[in-house]
């Protein structure tokens, strides 16, 4: 039997122990990963990101079962150790008895929750994992809401600068003089609060909290100074201790942390630890650099062979968008110290250099951080610095004599720089990937050398690194082509299809010059809406450059089979609709019907052979293509209005059904999405559409750009109008501009963005000459795409892209 | 190719049955294959399983000798089955020749 080796805690540092362990020797144990989050290894830096959107947490997820399944992991999420038996060498969850030949202990760290009163409210939370995101951004979905974040340190602010993105009123409270204290100096630390306050986030430095007030939930922080701050929710982000319970409890050897000796083995020989919990010649860590050799170190002693952690000097970045700041070594002030200082009050740049024995032993910058990695690598090698003192602030370009480019300091950077903390990897190591490789992309570094995947704030410097490698054959993507195809942006390319009068998709990649033969799977689909979008009567569409959805008229699923939406006129049906729906459930053997977010029913599961016949059935009760795979017209969401409601002022039900009538088969550069409410209480939920109307006594309130998924966003108002038709123009008139102009996928928020709701208001509500004009070429793209394109297919009688080619599935058939 | 004969190969259906740059599937005891036909016209044919997650082949878009997997986008090789680019894995290629406007298939695609 193979040895057992069981992982407590799926965190940081176990995925990349086990990832080194089955790439040296994916046979020598069985391993059991045992978390207590319920839920595998994923990158926990990144849950900022999730926190302020910019992220999914499927994106950050690092092991997937896929994974643990190709490697004969068993698993058991959602489960904690509770006690280790030392003598019969089991583990003990809730759901029984583990038993290991070796066991990793990976706990991490547990937050520290100040111990003030009221700190066991509800709405208290740490920071720590994604269940307390979700508690945030739960939180930051209520209207108006606020939150008081402890602690000004990185977590602190980087859970600060999420949720205030998230739209909540956010104050921090930092118990010293200045943020940050343990990686930044005051003067950077001020630059830095500037940034924020900026951003609407109210800091409060020298804040010492008293007490947390609240009946059942938390109401508000009161200070020892008596100041009192409103919250719905209170993060604390004070620190983290070593996680060490369970070794505690079965007489490990702990100090700060689990006592671990260079092959990191704790005091019991079957046991190892590594990560946060561990402590290692008195230091215990906090970010994952050290962590990952750690792992490194683990995956060789598991396999009996050599290895020893060694002490790495750390650099801090905050992963706030936008703001830049760097900090290593140690900073102090002393007598035997000097200080080199550099400041550009004008773009709010600091930079200083604290140097000891003509060696840099600390940097702190902020507003400019380029140089960052250059000094780090000073620090590490102890370089004698007197040479180049006069020069040195201003980095290797300088320094070198070097020419003033910004590619000069990393180009001088040495081979054994590192570029990316978290991952340890050096300059070198991205220039021999590069050369040896023939890598000409930021992903391609990425995913060769895994540089840049963690914490991200690195991209910068690879990409320099890259640039500076491949000379003149790198184009730096300042703007951003449309795909590799091209050289060209989607707007270069919007702007020239119409310019030139392309009409044909080989007329754009001959005149335009791509540089593949037939485009690729990126480049197609928006070339086919832009030349449809611009030439309705010209140009025909083509469908093998549409992905599958739009293709086959229904939503691919993950086991390739298809989900069927039919369109429900302003969300109403009636019961002989339901019995078709019904009936074809019953007949194709429908796996799920469910009810979707927009107001309708959605049949999934369907086999993509039987999908014309079921249309076939579904179009004889009159209902057709709900769209609900396209770019272009989804749901019109309705209230019930006047012919129901109380309250109702208009009736939201009737014209949501005009406005589906009219656009629905319309495409456009991405989904849209419609709701008319009958009043203000906004029942259709209209203020986060892509268009919303909500309709009021005096008329109709038209606002556009509001979102709910990746974003969530707000209407903005576009127009109020008295009349019914009016409303229903401007409708139209502001899909047809946002068809004729935004890059394909882009959301109309978006797109919005770029070109300002000002332009917009200008096009389609002041100029009615403008408006008009919109309309009718809406209409007329309408004349020729308003088609259900299940009615089409359905009737045809041969379905090539339905039917197999050939079956030789039956036995006797193949031989 | 070694000595085979010509009533060895599986007559699948005609080149005009799949569109350009689209694909057709022939369904077999141990599964489906694709059958694609690329811009220029050649015929390829894979296991329509992405060595991904089996994601099915045949409903990808076809660009240049590649097609993209219709669930999470990997590019994999028409010709050879293997994915391009970071990603990794291979899926089955099968070989097919056209002959008299008819595509053929190695018979040894039914088999495991
Ligand atoms: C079926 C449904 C979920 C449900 O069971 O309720 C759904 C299912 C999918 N949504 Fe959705 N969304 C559904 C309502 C929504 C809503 C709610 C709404 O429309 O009121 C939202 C938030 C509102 C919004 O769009 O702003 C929503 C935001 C998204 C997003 C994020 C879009 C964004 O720009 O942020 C995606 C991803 C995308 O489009 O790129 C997405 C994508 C998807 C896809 C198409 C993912 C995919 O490509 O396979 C899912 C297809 C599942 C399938 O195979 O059927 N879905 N999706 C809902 C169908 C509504 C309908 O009747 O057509
Ligand atoms: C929001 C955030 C942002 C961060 N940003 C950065 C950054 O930019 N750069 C950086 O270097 N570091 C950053 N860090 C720190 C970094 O995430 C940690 O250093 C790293 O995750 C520690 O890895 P680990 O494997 O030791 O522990 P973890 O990743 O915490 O994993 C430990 C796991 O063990 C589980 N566990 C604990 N006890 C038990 C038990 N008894 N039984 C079963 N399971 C148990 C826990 O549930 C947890 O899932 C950040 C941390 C957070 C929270
Ligand atoms: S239906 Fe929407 S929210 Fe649900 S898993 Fe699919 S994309 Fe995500
Ligand atoms: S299954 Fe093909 S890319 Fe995921």
């Amino acid at each position: 039997m193979k040895e057992q080796l069981v992982v407590v805690g799926a965190g940081m540092a176990s995925g990349r122990a086990l990832e080194h362990l089955f790439e040296s020797d994916p046979d020598r144990y069985e391993v059991t990963l045992i978390n207590a989050e319920p839920r595998g290894n994923y990158n926990r830096l990144m849950l900022s990101p999730v926190l302020s959107g910019e992220k999914t947490y499927e994106e950050i997820v690092t092991h997937d079962d896929d994974w643990y399944g190709e490697n004969h992991v068993t698993t058991l999420f959602g489960h904690a150790v509770t006690r280790i038996d030392r003598d019969r060498r089991i583990v003990v969850t809730k759901s029984g008895e583990t038993a290991y030949d070796k066991l990793l202990l990976a706990t991490g760290s547990a937050p520290f929750m100040l111990p003030l009163p009221g700190a066991d409210l509800e709405g208290v939370m740490p920071y720590r994992d994604l269940d307390d995101v979700n508690r945030m951004l739960d939180a930051a979905e209520m209207n108006e809401s606020k939150a008081v974040v402890i602690g000004g340190g990185l977590l602190g602010l980087e859970a600060a600068a999420g949720l205030r993105l998230r739209g909540m009123d956010v104050v921090v409270l930092h118990v010293m003089g200045h943020l940050m204290d343990r990686q930044l100096d005051a003067s950077a630390a001020y630059l830095l609060q500037k940034d924020l306050e900026r951003r609407d986030i109210k800091v409060h430095c020298k804040a010492n909290t008293k007490a947390i007030l609240g009946s059942n939930r938390v109401e508000a922080v009161l200070l020892e100074d008596g100041t009192v701050y409103p919250a719905d929710i209170v993060v604390m982000a004070v620190g983290i201790r070593p996680e060490t319970r369970i070794a505690r409890d079965a007489g490990i050897e702990i100090g700060r942390g689990i006592i671990v000796d260079d092959a990191m083995r704790t005091s019991d020989p079957h046991i190892l630890s590594i990560g946060e919990c561990v402590e290692h010649q008195g230091m215990v860590y906090g970010l994952v650099a050290p962590l990952y050799d750690q792992a490194k170190v683990v995956a060789k002693t598991l396999l009996d062979e050599e290895a020893a952690f060694k002490p790495v000097e750390l650099s801090t970045k905050l992963k706030v968008t936008g703001v830049d700041l760097f900090s290593a070594g140690d900073f102090a002030e002393g007598d035997d110290r000097e200080d080199i200082v550099f400041r550009d009050p004008g773009r709010g740049v600091y930079k200083r250099l604290v140097l000891k024995d003509n060696r840099i032993i600390g940097a702190v910058m902020y507003g400019d951080t380029a140089d960052g990695a250059w000094f780090l690598s000073n620090i590490k090698d102890g370089t004698d610095v007197s040479g180049m003192r006069d020069t040195l602030i201003f980095g290797p370009a300088f320094a070198g004599g070097a020419q003033m480019d910004p590619m000069a300091a990393v180009a001088a950077l040495p081979d054994e720089a590192e570029i990316c903390g978290c991952n340890g990897v050096c300059k070198g190591k991205i220039v021999e990937a590069i050369t040896a490789g023939g890598l000409t992309t930021l992903d391609q570094v990425k995913a060769v050398t895994k540089a840049s995947t963690s914490c991200g704030t690195c991209t910068g410097l690879v990409e320099q690194v890259l640039a500076v490698t491949l000379g003149d054959d790198f184009v730096m993507p300042t703007v951003k082509p449309i795909c590799p195809c091209s050289d060209l942006t989607h707007e270069d390319v919007r702007r020239l299809i119409k310019a030139r009068e392309l009409k044909s998709m080989p007329a754009v990649m001959q005149e335009l010059g791509w540089k593949t033969s037939c485009g690729c799977h990126v480049c197609r689909p928006a070339l086919n809406f832009y030349l449809l979008a611009d030439w309705p009567l010209e140009y025909g569409d083509d469908s093998q450059s549409r992905f599958i959805n739009e293709r086959a008229h229904a939503n691919i699923q993950k086991d390739g089979t298809f989900s069927v939406v039919p369109r429900m006129w302003g969300g109403v049906t009636n019961p002989r609709e339901l019995r078709a729906i019904a009936d074809a459930a019953e007949k194709y053997d429908v796996p799920m019907v469910k009810m979707t977010g927009g107001q309708r029913v959605d049949l999934l599961g369907v086999k993509k052979e039987d999908l014309p016949a079921m249309w076939a059935d579904l179009n004889a009760a009159g209902l057709v293509s709900g769209h609900a795979y396209s770019k272009g017209l989804r749901t019109v969401k309705t209230c019930v209005g006047t012919d129901f409601c109380r309250f109702g002022t208009q009736d939201s039900t009737g014209l949501g059904i005009k406005l589906e009538k009219r656009l629905w088969g319309s495409w456009s550069p991405h989904k849209i999405k419609l709701a008319v409410s009958g009043c203000p209480r906004n029942c259709a939920e209209a203020t986060c559409k892509d268009i919303g109307i909500v309709c009021v006594d005096s008329g109709y309130q038209i606002g556009v750009g509001g979102a709910a998924g990746m974003d969530l966003k707000e209407v903005e108002p576009l127009a109020s109008v008295p009349s019914e038709q009016e409303a229903i123009d401007i409708t139209v008139a502001f899909v047809q501009l946002y068809r004729e102009n935004a890059k394909y996928l882009d959301r109309a928020y978006k797109w919005i963005a770029k070109v300002g709701l000002e332009w917009v208001k200008e096009q389609v509500v002041d100029d009615l000459g403008n408006r008009a004009a919109l309309v009718a070429r809406f209409d007329l793209s309408q004349s020729v795409y308003q088609v259900d394109p299940w009615a089409e297919r359905a009737s045809t009688a041969a379905h090539p892209e339905f039917t197999p080619l050939a079956d030789f599935s039956m036995p006797e058939a193949a031989q | 190719m070694n000595v085979m004969t010509d009533t060895d190969w599986l007559d699948i259906g005609a080149v005009e049955d799949i569109p350009l740059r689209g694909a057709r599937i022939v369904k077999t005891p141990r599964g489906c294959i694709a059958v694609f036909r690329v811009a220029e016209g050649e015929v390829y044919a894979l296991d329509d399983a992405c060595p991904h997650k089996k994601g099915p082949l045949s409903n990808g878009i076809v660009h240049g000798r590649s097609v993209t997997c219709p669930l999470h986008n990997w590019v994999i090789d028409l010709e050879t089955g293997a994915a391009t680019g970071a990603d990794s894995g291979r899926t089955r290629a099968h070989t097919v020749r056209v002959e008299a406007g008819r595509i053929l298939l190695d018979p040894g695609a039914l088999k495991q």
